[in-house]
């Protein structure tokens, strides 16, 4: 273990922050976590004093805070209510790596990230061959979501309904492009991110065609690597910026007018994390960071606002189709309009929305491993809105809020279809 | 805590409702007041009427000190625990038991939601007037213990106009009922009246029942700009004066005007030094005469701009302004002190005068708004606790903002409680005698002392 003198000194550069909260506890009200458990320490009024607690010395167990901290779903939600306006993303992304900085890294992390992670080449080969024996431990559940489930892995997985691997993922049937712009004169990087590569890639599919369709070119390289977000939520700051120094050099070979991403984590990770998180990088690197960020957007925000597109006359298809507003789209970047003009682009479907479509899913990225229970019981809120809508679709910008919605609506037998935007405008092309 | 004792805990609410860890305890040492944590010893959160009065008197029989917490967001430290004594969280008892249309009541339980329970209400076509600033995350029963006000309170009145009857636990557990769900009730001592404002230091609210009215059928809001505080402040007193009780008339000072125009762009005039937002409803023939005659009175006050909202969504973006009051200040700086002295309406100029001398005096920077009707502004002091000699300084101005206010008529706080943090200069407004009549009251109902100890009246 790291010495405690360290500790502190980290906790401390976090003060400005911390302080600005004013322990009001308006953040309890909107705080998923909060709203199953009702324990303080799970809202972020009660983290922060935590990590206040902690720096100050008036806390003594790191490991108790570290535990209490990482109970968090990094939806954002309190941040965007904060009337204070209290960074807690910043906060609890940097107390993570903090914490884990001074407790080590778990053995099986270092083997997930620094083992396979930051090795794309390696990473993409594993998963390529655990795709062909998927198979053989799961059971399909439901065709109309594509779910199955494992009675093999369930010590490890639980009741979960699980989305397989990809048989071809999208790097496999499309290793890379370098189109030049068409009719619309823009040209966009593409970021699939590791959902939309390997579990999704009907998804990485539609937003090509969509592109395609615009007359946008695609400048999209091999070799990308993870957004890098997993391993900074779990406090790798090691494994985090090796990922972001990766996807930095393939992308600076490019030209392009903005970078595109369908995953909605993907696009705040790099939007807004990337920036946050660069501190401790070269000069060089923080403006080649700025620069990109700049350019970053969420595929639906780009074709509705810089290709103009409007969606036609309220559609009143007969498909009917219900909106999640994943966290990291509408509390992280405002996006919450443009998804529902891309999908209604579709002049076959119809939007009935859901009670609290911006209520987070509950997935959490690796919360809803660590925390199956509460993150399954937020997920259940989610499919009863979604249920009660009696949509056949649910249309979603964000391939984690897809997997986890999978999940729910395929635990409880539903046969409600789970969808990106693009999917949906993609078909009607 | 000692093992044994902590089993017995557990054995009454289960393992899962009580927590001891030092993260979990350190997370309840505080609440919304500026003051230091006291960490307690044992958190257990009852999922039952029954087994709170089970705690309550498990903890009375070992002495341990009892602080109920609803949602920890007083203002005044009521919920700032002893030392090692025992938080008891009321957030798992939130059922709303019945809401009766017929005779227009309700029966809740203390863990309630403020907003939750106003739309369950509003749901059935009522309506539940107190709407305090924190009524998204405050309890019903942190809101009778506390008599929380809010925006209505000049025409609706406060949390203790709605208390029909509360029904509590005595330290040893017993169940004591007061008041009743008919309109009228003398059935024995007002005991209910004697919990509103209590702050968890004579008896544990099991369930309180509350007053419904039916909702006005329309409300009409305007804002008037004035380039003089005083001029405002002649404008309520006229509004009161010609028989028109608004359901809200709301004050925000220049340095609040100019601080939720640079965090909300909501078009407010930077230079206007003071600013009325001004709510009528009822029946829409009489809100539309009333809107009229509050125009004309502002015109003839000296408004240099009125403005009427003309469809709901105007009205939203009025309210929206003063909405964004506190959120506007609390970004100024670190620590945010909300200040709630309270003064007869027609003193309102005499204490802005105040205010703005002893902000110069102390060299601190004072954002005042708040319920202008009710002469309950909020000072609001921006400062940064960590730099101790201004900290001095606004513990200074504190002291003098309450004494201007008493010498003014007026009342150390309106609506935020005692607590922990005014408790030393509760003898200055009352007398030696209150204080000494309202500790042998408590040492009679709880002679070990354990009903949180040291909130309002001292110790
Ligand atoms: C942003 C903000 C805005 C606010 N605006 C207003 C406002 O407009 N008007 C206003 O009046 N206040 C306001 N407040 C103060 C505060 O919200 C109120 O005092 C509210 O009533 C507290 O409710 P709570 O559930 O958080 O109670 P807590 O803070 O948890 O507890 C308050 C007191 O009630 C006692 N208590 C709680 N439950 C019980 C029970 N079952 N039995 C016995 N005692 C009990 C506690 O021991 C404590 O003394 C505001 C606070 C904030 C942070
Ligand atoms: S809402 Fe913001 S300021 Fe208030 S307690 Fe939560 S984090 Fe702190
Ligand atoms: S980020 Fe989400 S889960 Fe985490 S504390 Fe904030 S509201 Fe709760």
């Amino acid at each position: 273990m790291a010495d405690m003198q360290k500790l502190l000194k980290l906790l401390g550069e976090l003060d400005d922050q911390l302080v600005s909260c004013m322990r009001c506890g308006m953040c309890q009200a909107v705080c998923p976590i909060y709203g199953q458990t009702g324990r303080e320490a799970d809202v972020a009024r009660g983290k922060i004093a935590l990590l206040e607690g902690l720096a100050k010395e008036l806390v003594k167990d790191p490991a108790g805070v570290q535990d209490k901290v990482t109970r968090c779903l990094l939806c954002g939600s309190c941040a965007a209510n904060c009337p204070s306006g209290v960074k807690a993303l910043d906060i609890f992304l940097k107390a993570r790596t903090i914490l884990t900085g001074y407790m080590g890294l778990s053995k099986v992390k270092q083997a997930i990230f620094r083992g396979m992670l930051t090795k794309p080449k390696l990473f993409n080969k594993l998963l390529g061959v655990a795709g062909m024996f998927q198979g053989l431990f799961t059971t399909p559940v439901n065709d109309i979501i594509g779910s199955s489930c494992s009675k093999f892995l369930a010590p490890v997985l639980g009741d979960r309904h699980l989305m397989l691997l990809a048989k071809t993922p999208l790097h496999s049937e499309v290793p890379s492009l370098d189109t030049p712009a068409g009719k619309s004169g823009l040209k966009v990087a593409f970021f699939p991110g590791c959902l939309a590569d390997k579990i999704f890639p009907r998804v990485g599919h539609a937003v090509l065609k969509v592109l395609k369709h615009h007359g946008v070119g695609v400048y999209m390289p091999e070799g990308q690597a993870c957004c890098g977000i997993p391993a900074l939520s779990s406090g790798d700051r090691e494994s985090y910026d090796k990922l972001v120094r990766a996807n930095l050099e393939v992308f600076a070979k490019g030209n392009f007018d903005y970078l595109v991403t369908p995953c909605a984590t993907c696009t705040s990770t790099m939007k807004k994390i990337w920036p946050m998180m660069a501190e401790g990088m070269s000069k060089a690197e923080q403006e080649t960071i700025k620069a990109l960020s700049a350019k970053i957007m969420d595929v639906n925000a780009f074709v509705v606002d810089k290709l103009g597109l409007t969606a036609p006359q309220a559609a009143e298809g007969a498909q009917t189709v219900t909106v999640h507003d994943p966290c990291h789209l509408k509390k992280s970047l405002g996006v919450s309009a443009q998804p529902r003009t891309v999908l209604s682009m579709n002049t076959g479907c119809k939007i009935v929305e859901m009670n609290a479509s911006d209520a987070c899913c509950g997935c959490g990225g690796s919360f809803t491993l660590q925390h199956a229970d509460i993150s399954a019981k937020i997920g259940k809120q989610k499919r009863d809105n979604i249920a009660a809508t009696g949509a056949k679709v649910v249309a979603t910008g964000c391939p984690a809020c897809m997997l986890q919605i999978s999940d729910m609506l395929s635990r409880s037998g539903d046969r409600i279809a789970v969808k990106h935007p693009m999917e949906i405008y993609a078909e009607s092309l | 805590m000692n093992d044994a004792l902590l089993k017995d805990f557990q054995a009454l609410v289960g393992k899962e409702n009580v927590m001891e860890s030092e993260a979990d305890t350190f997370s309840y040492a505080y609440d919304a007041a500026v003051l230091d944590p006291v960490v307690p010893g044992l958190v257990v959160r009852p999922t039952t009427r029954e087994e709170l009065g089970k705690v309550v008197k498990l903890c009375n029989d070992n002495a341990l000190p009892i602080t109920v917490r609803g949602s920890g967001t007083n203002l005044s430290g009521g919920t700032i625990p002893s030392k090692g004594g025992v938080v008891i969280l009321t957030n798992a008892l939130n059922k709303i038991i019945e809401i009766n249309e017929a005779d227009l009541y309700a029966v809740v339980e203390p863990g309630v939601i403020t907003a939750k329970f106003a739309a369950e209400v509003a749901a059935r076509g009522l309506f539940y007037p107190p709407d305090p600033g924190s009524q998204a995350v405050s309890t019903l029963g942190g809101n009778v213990a506390e008599n929380a006000g809010g925006l209505r309170g000049l025409k609706y009145g406060v949390t203790k106009d709605y208390v029909m009857g509360v029904n509590f636990f005595d330290v040893d557990g017993e169940i004591v009922k007061s008041g009743s769900r008919t309109v009228k009730c003398v059935t024995g001592l007002n005991l209910a009246g004697l919990m509103v404002g209590s702050e968890g230091t004579l008896g544990v609210f099991e369930t309180i029942t509350l007053k419904l009215t039916p909702p006005p059928l329309a409300a009409k809001a305007l804002m008037a700009i004035f380039d003089d505080v005083n001029k405002a402040s002649e404008t309520v007193a006229a509004i009161i004066a010609a028989k028109i009780v608004p359901a809200t008339l709301e004050f925000m000072d220049n340095f609040t005007i100019r601080t939720v125009e640079d965090f909300a762009h909501a078009g407010l005039p930077v230079d206007a030094q003071a600013l009325l937002l001004i709510e009528v409803d009822g029946h829409p023939g009489q809100v539309a005469d009333e809107a009229e005659k509050v125009e004309a009175i502002c015109k003839k006050l000296g408004a240099t701009r009125i403005q009427v909202a003309k469809d709901a969504a105007e009205r939203n973006k009025v309210w929206e302004a003063r909405r964004a009051a506190l959120s506007a200040l609390a970004r100024v700086s670190p620590t945010t002190v909300l200040e709630d002295a309270t003064v007869p309406r027609s003193k309102i100029p005499a204490m802005m005068h105040a205010l703005s001398g002893i902000a110069s005096k102390y060299k601190l920077t004072i954002g005042t708004f708040g319920h202008a009707g009710d002469g309950n502004l909020h000072p609001t002091i921006l400062t940064d606790r960590r730099n101790t000699e201004e900290w001095h300084r606004v513990e200074a101005a504190i002291d003098e903002i309450f004494e201007v206010a008493l010498g003014l008529g007026g009342t150390l706080s309106g609506e935020h409680g005692i607590g922990l943090a005014k408790s030393k200069y509760m003898e200055k407004e009352t007398s030696r005698a209150t204080i000494l009549y309202s500790r042998r009251l408590k040492k009679a109902l709880d002679p070990k002392g354990i009903l949180n100890p040291g909130k309002i009246i001292g110790e």
